[in-house]
């Protein structure tokens, strides 16, 4: 059985993996991991994931989670185009400071914008207290304020002229306002001008493929109570 | 102006790069940032942010240190021109550009993936619920004055036993060290990390024996005086005497941020 990568394109960062993957031709089986329907809390999918979250991988016995390492493994094992992730000291520096910046920061307020904005009212037939959605998408405009200003500044990439795994989980991150409605590009041509240059390095078809379940979600049918009762943990820590 | 290390060694992410620097020889220049640390008798008001003497609550708040973070936050790295935020990017730094033993983040594929899934994870995970225990045992009560009430300490210290719980069946498991049988960057960081709670008298380690086995070849692989010396800070941190109304103000926004 040769690398199998479990992801639902639901999620932010499995969609980067998978255009990753896609982009540079790397053979794999996807293994979809439909997380609406609980399927990450299988036992089964325990076996290869024991924190119970995609993506994960598995090549060969070897069994591996969180999104940056899964990127960083296929780019050495695939030995990718060296502008995905420098052999230069200082550009390399560079995507490594995005990729640990991101996970408490436009990760987690592009999650809860989703979420709170869409999912708990169409999905899950909630609705969030306006207080708490207001709340968080000033933190999502801190955010992309700090992208813009910190990271994307007046280079073509976030980490330079060219094109990083950076970029493929910055942008997927931004779509998940965006498939909920969020006008995240619309007062930032800063920002839309990078996201434009990020679809073409990458290729129309391909980003659409990617982004075609999670611009969809807004039509989900509601969830029924026995999907809402297993989903009830995640629920409360996307409301705190 | 060779390599300069902006750090609190209050901060766990700054233990773990002082200790690694130092057990590798790395020169540098050590400039420490205070966030908490007030002034006494200062005739600062609110809103004042032209005096920047040493002793200045909240340094990294200051607009000379936004030149070398604009995030705000330590450990930050300046090497000539070139700065450089997040303690996992500044640890990896350090380690190509010092060309440190291969055990610290080996080349083997997939031993070095273990290291980044580790330093991945703890991002949300064990980073969150140790800063939380300081903040909600001690620093808040005893630093900012203001009490917290049981349930959201029992909330706290519950979440913390559960990272524990993971650290140890996902990540540790029978191994001498978290991601084989040397030590690596994955073990400094969580170390650094466990020593918050243990700072605000938590017993981390009791009731774990995997956990404190690991612990000593930690500190026996670091050395134990320089363990030690990056740890003097945090060990005291229940001693803080009670910051002023003044500081308190300016630190309270940027402290809620911090524990979310």
């Amino acid at each position: 059985m040769g690398l199998e990568l479990y992801l639902d394109l639901l999620s932010q960062p499995c969609r980067a993996i998978y255009i990753f993957a896609k982009k540079n031709r790397i053979p794999f089986e996807m293994r979809t991991v439909e997380l609406l329907k609980g399927q990450h809390l299988s036992d089964a999918f325990a076996q290869v994931n024991p924190l119970k979250k995609v993506p994960a991988l598995k090549d060969g016995d070897f069994t591996l989670a969180e999104s940056v390492a899964i990127l960083l493994y296929l780019c050495r094992k695939y030995e990718v185009p060296d502008h995905w992730y420098p052999q230069d000291l200082q550009a390399r520096a560079r995507v490594d400071e995005y990729l640990a910046w991101q996970h408490t920061a436009l990760r987690n307020s592009c999650t809860r914008a989703m979420w709170q904005k869409m999912m708990f009212p169409v999905f899950l037939g909630e609705q969030v207290p306006p207080e708490t959605l207001a709340s968080t998408l000033a933190e999502l405009e801190r955010c992309l304020q700090l992208l813009e200003d910190k990271f994307l500044k007046d280079q073509d990439f976030l980490a330079g002229p060219h094109i990083s795994v950076a970029d493929l989980v910055a942008i997927t991150e931004l779509m998940h306002p965006v498939s909920a409605g969020c006008q995240v590009f619309k007062s930032r041509p800063k920002l839309a001008a990078w996201r434009q240059r990020v679809e073409a390095a990458v290729g129309k078809d391909l980003f659409q493929e990617a982004h075609a379940v999670v611009m969809k979600a807004k039509d989900l049918p509601p969830a029924d109570s026995a999907i809402k009762e297993k989903l009830k943990p995640l629920v409360q820590v996307l409301l705190q | 102006m060779g390599l300069e290390l902006y750090l609190d060694l209050l901060s766990q992410p700054c233990r773990a790069i002082y200790i690694f620097a130092k057990k590798n020889r790395i020169p540098f220049e050590m400039r420490t940032v205070e966030l908490l640390k007030g002034s006494r008798g200062s005739k600062d008001t609110v809103g004042t942010w032209g005096v920047r003497r040493r002793q200045d609550p909240g340094q990294h708040l200051s607009d000379a240190f936004a030149q070398v973070n604009p995030l705000k936050k330590v450990p930050a790295l300046k090497d000539g021109d070139f700065t450089l935020a997040e303690s996992v990017a500044i640890l990896l730094y350090l380690t190509r550009k010092y060309k440190v033993a291969d055990h610290w983040y080996p080349q083997d594929l997939q031993a070095c993936a273990r290291v980044d899934e580790y330093l991945a994870w703890q991002h949300t995970t064990l980073r969150r619920s140790c800063l939380r225990a300081l903040w909600h045992k001690v620093m808040f009560p005893v630093f900012l004055g203001e009490p917290v009430s049981p349930e959201m300490l029992a909330t706290t210290l519950a979440e913390l036993d559960v990272t524990l719980q993971l650290l140890e069946d996902k990540f540790l498991q029978n191994k001498a060290f978290l991601i084989g049988p040397h030590v690596s960057l994955a073990d400094l960081v969580a170390i650094t990390e466990l020593m918050h709670p243990v700072g605000a008298g938590c017993q981390v380690f009791e009731g774990r024996p995997k956990l404190a086995a690991w612990c000593r070849r930690v500190k026996a692989a670091v050395g134990e005086d320089l363990f030690r010396e990056a740890h003097e800070v945090i060990l005291k941190a229940k001693d803080s005497p009670p910051a002023d109304p003044t500081i308190k103000q300016k630190l309270m926004p940027a402290v809620l941020a911090m524990i979310q």
